[in-house]
């Protein structure tokens, strides 16, 4: 649909898009914009912080135990490659055609990337400053929150900032069970070549990831006052 | 007091690292563990801690056997200094100081006072508690790290080569200082080194282990350099072993002239081949001939009963007269150690 639907886009030029953004952002009726930005946000919000609360103990397990590191994280690697059309049927048959069934495999892909960062963010604490912990009488526990956990805080951020921005991206996958969030307003696109409510969509889908990646990097100036000094200087 | 009674340390894989180890570090001294690489003195000041378990024998602290106490309370009583420092990189200096008084349940401000306190103590500018540690020079660093081994004021410090990532002068610097400190203190300081000069400057015991972690000798850094027990002993001391012992030999008895002093000005109608110029405040400006002719030659000087025999020998070979220019406090002159008078010190301490 290249040229046709171009040459209508730049024939009906922004007013019409904005037109329709604002005919379309509250219906009142199911399917307006503004619900499909409500679910796209549930949908992609939802595997970031489970993914996050999930890789954390699994992170601090496979650090402990070496052994457990490699076939966890293959685990959620396999799901990672699997193609998302065949799962979400696998899904459909225990979940339906809800939006846990998009959720849930957001939040293996969240983990299978977040697990090698919290491993690997726990393998940056230097050993002299392990060492130094355990010499200076910390217990296990607290050595593990007020030292290793923050130090380890940089590497999970970095991490966290492409799962939030990859699951935001990826919601849309979801349209092909309808449940798509603004992934949607690209399907109905397809059965009838109007370009607004795409434009809309990806628009919108940009948007919100440039607006959680903002966040993370404002976290992670306040979080870690200490790796800004370090560019800084 | 800490007591190492017939202590063996073998790895899981079977290395013995230290074997049989018996020895005492006494309260208010510094125990130095000196030897090569791989002789077990990392294991030895670990298992004090209990950072690493014994395989046979006791530790004792005080009389108690270590293997008896909770290993966290065990270590907050017992400060640690390492190589690399091990600062805590998220945390401003004062925290990082602040952390055994706050194990230990101090409240904040409480800790965070006592952590100024100690920067001031160890020679760092109190302004660089707000910093964060890579913003310090390795130096400034390993200082903190001292701080904050000092910071609830334990009665232990064990230091595993603290001061060998740094330059020589600011290792000559770190080392002054913890001499100094340990004058105010009295701790009970354990000291690892592979430096030899390291260990005879700081020891007051210095216990040489070879390979395989066994003791070679246990003694007084003097003691070591006049009577080394074995082959292996006196080869790790190296040569100049009788220049260095004259490290502890005194200056405070050498008799001093204080006839070869002439003013700034002077210009011949001296006696002597050589006379020190001194400035109109008393300090030394040069040697000059006695006739009075050329500009003034180097000297060197050094502080009757502060310095060792050592430098002022060296002061002495630093000018061409051969005689040793001695200081005040203030830099001032206060009188010339000839060569005959050294010589004859030096005859003595030979002797001795
Ligand atoms: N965890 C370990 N497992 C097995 N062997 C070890 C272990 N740690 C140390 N060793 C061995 O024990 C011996 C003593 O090691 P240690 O670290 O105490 O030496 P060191 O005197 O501190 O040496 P260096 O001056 O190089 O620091 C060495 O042969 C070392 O290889
Ligand atoms: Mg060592």
């Amino acid at each position: 649909m290249g040229e046709p639907l171009l040459a209508r886009l730049i024939a009906d030029g922004p007013p019409s898009l904005w037109e329709w953004f604002a005919r379309n952002w509250d219906t009142g009726r199911a399917g307006s914009v503004k619900d499909l930005l409500g679910d796209h946000l549930v949908m992609s919000l939802v595997p970031i912080v489970a993914g996050l609360v999930l890789a954390l103990p699994l992170g601090l397990a496979s650090a402990r135990w070496r052994w457990l590191y490699q076939p966890t994280a293959g685990v959620f690697n396999v799901v990672y490659a699997l193609p998302s059309l065949p799962v979400f049927m696998l899904l459909i048959s225990v979940t339906g055609l809800s939006k846990t069934t998009v959720i849930i495999p957001l939040t293996f892909y969240a983990i299978a990337v977040l697990l090698p960062a919290v491993v690997d963010g726990l393998g940056s604490v230097p050993d002299h400053v392990r060492q130094s912990a355990v010499a200076m009488g910390f217990t296990p526990l607290r050595r593990l929150v007020q030292v290793e956990l923050p130090i380890a805080v940089p590497v999970v951020l970095a991490g966290l900032r492409v799962v939030a921005v990859s699951s935001i991206s990826l919601v849309s996958v979801g349209a092909l069970i309808g449940q798509g969030g603004l992934g949607m307003l690209f399907t109905r696109a397809y059965q009838n070549p109007f370009l607004p409510p795409v434009i809309v969509g990806i628009v919108l889908i940009v948007a919100l990831a440039l607006v959680a990646d903002g966040l993370l990097v404002l976290a992670q100036r306040l979080l870690t006052p200490w790796v800004r000094a370090r560019r800084a200087s | 007091m800490i007591t190492f009674d017939a202590v063996t340390k073998r790895y899981a894989d079977g290395t013995v690292a230290v074997d049989n180890l018996s020895l005492e570090a006494p309260t208010g001294e510094i125990t130095v563990f000196v030897g090569p690489s791989g002789c077990g003195k990392t294991t030895s000041l670990r298992m004090i801690n209990r950072m690493i378990d014994a395989t046979e024998g006791r530790i004792l602290l005080d009389g108690d056997p270590v293997q008896d106490i909770d290993p966290p309370k065990l270590r907050r009583g017992i400060g640690y200094v390492i190589q690399q420092a091990g600062l805590f990189p998220h945390k401003k200096i004062v925290d990082n100081v602040a952390t055994v008084p706050l194990l230990l349940g101090w409240d904040r401000g409480k800790a965070r006072s006592r952590a100024m306190e100690l920067l001031e103590r160890v020679g760092l500018d109190p302004a660089m508690g707000e910093r964060y540690p890579f913003q310090l020079s390795g130096g400034q660093q390993q200082r903190v790290g001292v701080a904050r081994a000092l910071a609830a004021d334990p009665p232990v410090l064990l230091m595993d080569e603290p001061f060998s990532a740094v330059d020589p002068i600011v290792r000559t610097s770190l080392q002054d200082e913890l001499l100094r400190l340990q004058a105010e203190l009295n701790k009970t300081i354990v000291f690892v080194t592979h430096d030899i000069d390291e260990a005879i400057k700081l020891g007051d015991r210095v216990a040489v282990l070879r390979v395989g972690g066994r003791l070679a000798q246990l003694a007084d850094p003097k003691t070591l350099l006049s009577e080394p027990a074995d082959d292996f002993v006196r080869e790790f001391l190296g040569h100049d072993r009788g220049i260095r012992r004259l490290q502890f030999v005194g200056t405070d008895g050498l008799r001093l002239r204080t006839d070869l002093t002439v003013p700034a000005g002077f210009s011949g109608g001296s006696p002597e081949p050589w006379v020190l110029a001194v400035s109109d405040d008393g300090r030394p400006v040069g040697w000059l001939r006695g006739d009075g002719g050329g500009e003034p030659e180097p000297y060197g000087t050094f502080r009757p009963g502060r310095d060792s025999m050592r430098s002022a020998l060296d002061a002495a070979l630093l000018s061409p007269s051969g005689c040793a220019v001695a200081v005040g406090e203030d830099g001032k002159v206060v009188g010339v150690a000839t060569r005959e008078v050294l010589d004859a010190a030096l005859a003595e301490a030979a002797d001795g």
